[in-house]
């Protein structure tokens, strides 16, 4: 993650400032933002309609007994409550929060709007600069560095999916309704990984395009037929998606939003600086083990880092960490008082 | 149904509910009592499955609530005050309990309708009100149409007409045959809405009866007399075993002795009479009795001046 940014930023630096290419990215993103602005406005207003209630309606009088408490007038299902009635039930939690909506837009806005600075920057000052400056240039992974980043609003999305309803008490609303914890933690996270796998492969797959769209000549671009190409697009949306998962165990474990939350940030962002610091031959056998240098080699196509793990093994990877921490959340979530 | 037996909660050192053994039955409004701090909370958490009792067991309709198949159309709870996603709406809220339970989408607007949240139900529930949030979280515990009702504290933060709603809905319920447990560390507020009463201080149980008996019971139940014969009739209703206070304002408490006894004395000595009124102690004073002993946390003042006030 850093060290990707890094490139990024070098990429820009490297040609003396920014040229019209970095205005033309800085353009799709005030796009982008000025609509997600506007939708907001939108729901805002048909917020803001008058908040008068009606008084209850189930009283009558002062007798006391007139209660009109409607019966469900339909007998009770044979059976009891299945996978698939928390499967909705997590779903329509998942889409009736705004900050769903929020993060999603935040990753789409981050996907999209960085993968175009730094494609079209890229383009825009390709003729300057020294002979041999394109050598082992990746325009796969410059197209997917957006996404890359938008790895921090999944994670939101995945710490906010729990760490919500703990904040707010729902948590215990759910348990009274559905008092098998481990089928609850199941269903919210098969519905949030579904979201998650499909909303980042759909931002992950955009970026690509968008940003080989922006690599016209003289710059090269790829093609999903270009060697690693496809493997790199697909493996960027599984790894955010890992990650996001990875967030909500995190939240499972932790309970608090900030504490969960911060973990992840420090798990991308801290980590990296602290293995740093270790002598070099220690470091860099340590840092393969890291998200960021896992997610690194996922986007190259340039061919394999011998400090990373291949694509596919580092994602098995991330994915034992996703299942581990979610593992550990689940006997906690058990164990503890809701 | 809500049976209690040996019920038990440890946090660390400090004993939450020490023992606890009550049933809550069908068809009555039962008050949950005890001063803040002394478990009501603890224990409605355990009865719904949400905190492991150390010791003990508590089953709802004969089975732990982790056993329910239907939780949400068994039991129903209000547990906390606003126990709901503020960025969620009431409906949406209300929509994912009736999915986990596979409770028609109908049900939604009919207990919106209810509780009279329809005009508000596409909005965010983070903007309700105490009241509404209150409303809500009634509309949640009646959802599925539950036998078993538990309300923690329901009337809190209530204004007046949303106090005497409440105390409707909880007779109507009853009323309906249901079982509704509904905790309170006001007595006053249980008397004018329970018909039994499970009291607790510390965790422990200190009883479980009728209110009516709880009142009778009181030893604050006396009769005032006042008149002008004052010390003659004093005189002639302690031969009768009464225990006479002398107040301050001349009149006589008479404690041993009821209403008619009082005025049959009276008579038969010629006394002329210009009050004869028999005073219940309120619920409260009852319940200050009771629980007296068993407060967990004194106002600092009261234990230090105590002593030196004593005669």
């Amino acid at each position: 993650m850093t060290e990707l940014l890094a490139t990024a930023h070098a990429a820009l630096v490297r040609h003396g400032g920014p040229g019209h290419g970095l205005r033309f990215g800085l353009l799709i993103v005030v796009v982008l933002v000025v609509v997600a602005v506007v939708l907001i406005q939108r729901q805002r207003r048909k917020d803001r309609t008058t908040m008068e209630v009606a008084s209850p309606t189930a009283v009558t009088g002062d007798g006391g007994t007139s209660v009109a408490v409607v019966g469900l007038a339909e007998p009770i299902p044979t059976g009891h409550y299945h996978f698939g009635d928390l499967l909705r039930a997590e779903w329509t939690k998942l889409r009736t929060v705004r900050s769903t909506g929020w993060t999603l837009l935040i990753t789409v806005v981050l996907g999209l709007g960085i993968s175009a600075i730094a494609t079209a920057e890229t383009r825009a000052h390709w003729a300057s600069g020294p002979v041999g400056q394109h050598v082992g240039f990746d325009p796969t992974a410059t197209s997917l560095i957006g996404i890359f980043v938008a790895q921090f609003a999944v994670g939101a999305l995945g710490v906010l999916a729990m760490s919500s309803e703990y904040s707010s008490g729902t948590i215990r609303t759910t348990f009274s309704a559905a008092p098998n914890r481990l089928r609850v933690l199941l269903a919210k996270l098969v519905v949030f990984g579904v979201l998650a796998v499909v909303f980042a492969e759909v931002v992950s797959f955009a970026s690509f395009f968008l940003g080989q769209a922006l690599l016209t000549s003289p710059a090269t671009h790829a093609t999903l037929s270009s060697p690693g190409a496809l493997r790199a697009v697909v493996g960027c949306g599984l790894f955010v998606a890992a990650l996001g998962v990875l967030a909500l165990g995190l939240a499972t474990m932790m309970r608090f939003t900030a504490a969960a939350l911060s973990t992840f940030v420090g798990i991308l962002l801290i980590a990296p600086l602290i293995v740093q610091a270790l002598p070099t031959s220690l470091s860099e056998e340590i840092r393969r083990f890291l998200p960021d240098r896992i997610g690194a080699a996922i986007l190259t196509t340039t061919g394999p880092s011998p400090f990373a793990f291949s694509p596919w093994v580092g994602l098995g990877v991330l994915a034992l960490y996703a299942v581990g921490v979610n593992v550990v959340g689940a006997v906690l979530l058990v164990r503890r008082d809701a | 149904m809500i049976e209690a037996r040996g019920l038990t909660k440890h946090y660390g050192a400090k004993v939450a509910v020490d023992g606890l053994t009550f049933d809550v039955r069908p068809g009555a409004v039962t008050g949950f009592l005890g001063p803040n701090g002394s478990g009501k909370s603890t224990t409605m958490r355990m009865i719904m499955g949400l905190d492991a009792p150390t010791r003990g067991t508590v089953t709802v309709n004969g089975q732990r609530f982790s056993d329910l198949r239907w939780p949400l159309r068994e039991v129903g709870a209000l547990l906390e005050a606003k126990a709901f996603h503020p960025g969620r709406t009431a409906r949406a809220h209300l929509t994912m309990l009736a999915q986990t339970n596979r409770l028609p989408a109908r049900r939604v607007d009919d207990l919106l309708e209810l509780v009279g949240l329809s005009a508000v139900a596409d909005q965010r529930a983070g903007k309700f009100s105490l009241g509404m949030g209150q409303r809500l979280g009634i509309a949640a515990a009646l959802l599925g149409d539950p036998g078993v009702l538990l309300f923690d504290e329901p009337v809190n933060g209530l204004d007046p007409d949303g106090i005497r709603w409440v105390r409707h809905l909880l007779r109507g319920l009853a009323a309906e045959g249901r079982t509704v447990f509904v905790s309170s560390h006001l007595m006053s507020e249980m008397s004018l809405t329970a018909d039994e009463v499970v009291i607790i201080g510390r965790g422990r149980l200190i009883e479980q009866t009728t209110i009516g008996d709880l009142l009778a019971r009181s030893a604050h139940q006396f009769v005032r007399v006042r008149s002008p014969q004052a010390a003659s009739l004093a005189g002639a209703l302690e031969r009768d075993g009464a225990t006479v206070t002398v107040e301050d304002d001349g009149s006589l408490s008479v404690r041993g002795l009821d209403g008619p006894a009082v005025g049959e004395v009276a008579a038969s000595l010629g006394a002329t009479l210009h009050e004869l009124s028999p005073q219940s102690a309120s619920l409260e004073e009852a319940f200050m009795e009771l629980t007296d002993s068993s407060v967990d946390y004194r106002g600092a003042t009261a234990s230090t001046t105590t002593p030196t006030e004593a005669p």
